[in-house]
């Protein structure tokens, strides 16, 4: 799960991590007020994006009056950043942020290690770009240190990233706190990132977390029950929210082949499949192991309002799940709903000659495939309204 | 032989009187795997189909002697439940449970490195030596006894491979699959060193998919192996920075991806099947470059 800017700098303040003062607007009033508290500001677009910046979504005021301006250009904007793709983000929400004065910028980072099964600190004195820019043109200039989940943060872990930023005296003392101050964050909250970019040195001498991204374990949601408010599901594509609800996975792509799968492996290799003989994959989706009826219709439904959508590829290999169940769904799905594209089909395993019966006793015009070469064939045959 | 599971293999299953766990008591029973009995606290003393429930894995392996669990527990108390197996000197340990938050894992991927278990899993379908015994959730007819050994990330990709494989007559040593999730307790290398090890196994499949670097490990041990190698990556359609289904199935900071995989996997000297339908074939086409053919294994 991902959060706010704003969200997660009141999480870095409440474990007492130095956050510039900041205050949510949602309104231009609300942003003029804010404003008024801080003379000169800095007006922030809240979408869950990086590349904000070049975007145009965050922007200096030396007055209350010229952000009041700018708030009103910023909200209601579609944001189109790097990360958001050409459909890009609505801005609902800003931040309005005192100014401070810059005299350094770092980057700083906590991320999970699944290698070591731990924690990592990521540092570099290139702050203020992208991780993976700096990664690739200046690998050197980047560290990663190793923490442990069992042990937690140790002061010799920030000495050794105080010195590759080039922090001394009281200005190590403070990287060295702060840093025990986000490890604590990270392991209490269930944290799958946190990540400072840029942390500054002001001009008066302070460290200072002058943007910040805090992402949660999706799995360890449920024992975090005061996370939940802090979701935003503007900020998710539909299609994969409403998935979500259903206990689907499902993630939105830009082809014209629906898929419906059973398992995240067979999900993936049947895109790679339909991919690789010339077709373009709608979406990934996984109905998980125990679909029922109803799944496997909200399945179809979250397909279907996929307005690219010209053909649907159902590829199953029962093993807990039983071909005919899934059969059953699909026909009572089919009749509900009135398929009105081509709909392939290919069943494999477990009662699997029941379920193939089903479909081909309902008499409905579903295109049965032998296997998942011709079933990825047929549907994107039917895809370009042609008869493989 | 086979590797880590065989006929010898007595297994108790943790969360037995849960729906998923009752289910596959009984088809790992039907398949004939020694499951000898069962766990969830507060219900010792009971039976499900014949097969004593007991509160603790303690219990269960002083009573049964036990050297092998299954947990089908939710995902909010799996780890302690792999804990309590760890404890209770538990040689194979498999995780069917899907959903386990990663620093839970992390966690117990240290207490497990300090003990003489071996974890198989999490999110994973379990572990099956044909014939002989299956700890998950496979369907057990898909599978012949043989000669190949099978290693995959996924459920039913895994399934996938194994029917091309029986469909052409080869049949398996042992299929493990190693789960889904980006910390695991046995990874690619320990099957394939066992693999390698185990006088039954002549080859090796291989399932891969994006994110992490487990197959890029896999690739530079399987340069030293004598065994032929076949292998499929999924996911070389997937978008960078999305999670696919598996908590670990994701391409990060240009890292983990499909290409790279296969580009390790290749100068390895492992087949590489580029369509999930070309699995079978490319293991056939590893046999054959060796002079070995697929029936004669």
């Amino acid at each position: 799960m991902k959060i706010h800017e704003y969200q997660a700098k009141e999480m870095l303040a409440s474990y007492g991590a130095p956050v510039p003062r900041g205050i949510p607007a949602k309104t231009v009033d609300q942003a003029y007020e804010a404003a008024s508290k801080f003379g000169s500001c800095v007006v922030k677009a809240q979408v869950h994006s990086g590349g904000r910046g070049k975007a145009g979504g965050v922007k200096f005021a030396e007055t209350p009056e010229k952000a009041r301006s700018v708030a009103e250009a910023m909200l209601g904007m579609k944001l189109i950043t790097k990360q958001t793709g050409p459909e890009g983000k609505i801005v609902r929400q800003l931040l309005i942020s005192e100014a401070v004065d810059v005299e350094r910028e770092f980057y700083l980072s906590i991320t999970g290690d699944s290698e070591r099964a731990g924690l990592v600190i990521v540092a570099s004195a290139a702050g203020g770009t992208e991780i993976e820019e700096t990664a690739k043109e200046h690998p050197e200039a980047i560290v990663q240190i190793p923490v442990s989940v069992i042990e937690g943060f140790k002061s010799y872990q920030g000495i050794r990233a105080a010195e590759v930023l080039g922090l001394e005296g009281d200005l190590q003392k403070q990287l060295i706190s702060l840093l025990g101050k986000l490890v604590k964050l990270y392991l209490e909250k269930d944290c799958s990132l946190v990540e400072i970019n840029p942390l500054v040195q002001t001009t008066d001498g302070k460290l200072l977390c002058l943007d910040a991204k805090v992402n949660f374990d999706d799995n360890a949601l449920f024992r975090h029950p005061e996370l939940a408010p802090m979701r935003d599901i503007n900020e998710e594509d539909p299609k994969e929210y409403s998935a979500s609800l259903s206990d689907l996975n499902y993630v939105s792509l830009d082809g014209d082949i629906g898929c419906l799968v059973n398992g995240a492996g067979l999900a993936m290799a049947t895109m790679d499949i339909i991919k690789n003989f010339g077709g373009s994959p709608a979406n990934f989706l996984d109905v998980g192991g125990s679909a029922t009826t109803e799944r496997v219709k909200s399945a179809f439904e979250i397909i279907l309002s996929d307005g690219n959508v010209k053909a649907i590829f159902v590829n199953i290999f029962g093993g807990i799940m039983k071909c005919d169940i899934i059969a059953e769904g699909l026909v009572q799905a089919t009749r509900d709903m009135g398929l009105s594209i081509p709909v392939v089909v290919r069943l494999e395993g477990t009662n699997v000659d029941l379920g193939r019966k089903i479909i081909e006793d309902s008499g409905l015009a579903i295109i049965a495939a032998s296997d998942m070469a011709d079933g990825a064939r047929k549907a994107i045959a039917a895809a370009k309204g042609v008869k493989a | 032989m086979s590797i880590y599971v065989n006929k010898d293999t007595r297994v108790i299953v943790q969360g037995i009187t849960g729906k998923q766990g009752a289910f596959h008591t009984e088809k790992m029973l039907e398949y004939g795997t020694a499951v000898v009995g069962g766990v969830t606290p507060g219900k010792g003393g009971q039976k499900l189909l014949d097969v004593p429930v007991f509160n603790t894995v303690y219990d269960a392996v002083k009573n049964t002697g036990a050297n092998a669990s299954v947990i089908y527990v939710p995902p909010k108390f799996a780890a302690d439940s792999i804990i309590e197996a760890i404890d209770a000197g538990i040689q194979i340990i498999v995780c069917i449970t899907e959903g386990i938050p990663v620093l839970d894992m992390a966690r117990v991927k240290h207490y497990l490195d300090g003990s003489s278990s071996r974890l198989i899993g999490p999110n994973c379908p379990g572990i099956i030596t044909p014939g002989q015994c299956k700890i998950g959730i496979m369907p057990g007819y898909i599978h012949i006894p043989g000669h190949v050994g099978v290693i995959s990330r996924s459920g039913t990709l895994t399934y996938e491979a194994v029917k091309q494989l029986s469909d052409r007559g080869i049949g398996q040593s042992t299929v493990v699959g190693i789960g889904g999730d980006p910390i695991r307790g046995t990874g690619f290398l320990d099957c394939l060193k066992a693999f390698e090890a185990d006088p039954e196994t002549c080859a090796v499949v291989l399932n891969g998919e994006i994110g992490g670097s487990g197959e890029e490990e896999a690739a530079s041990f399987i340069r030293t192996m004598t065994k032929p190698v076949a292998a499929f990556i999924g996911g070389q359609s997937a978008p960078a920075g999305k999670r696919m289904g598996h908590a670990g199935a994701i391409i990060s900071g240009g890292k983990g991806t499909a290409s790279g995989k296969i580009a390790a996997l290749r100068e390895a000297g492992a087949e590489v099947a580029m369509t999930p339908d070309q699995i079978g074939a490319s293991l056939v086409r590893a046999l054959e470059k060796r002079g070995i053919r697929p029936s004669e294994l």
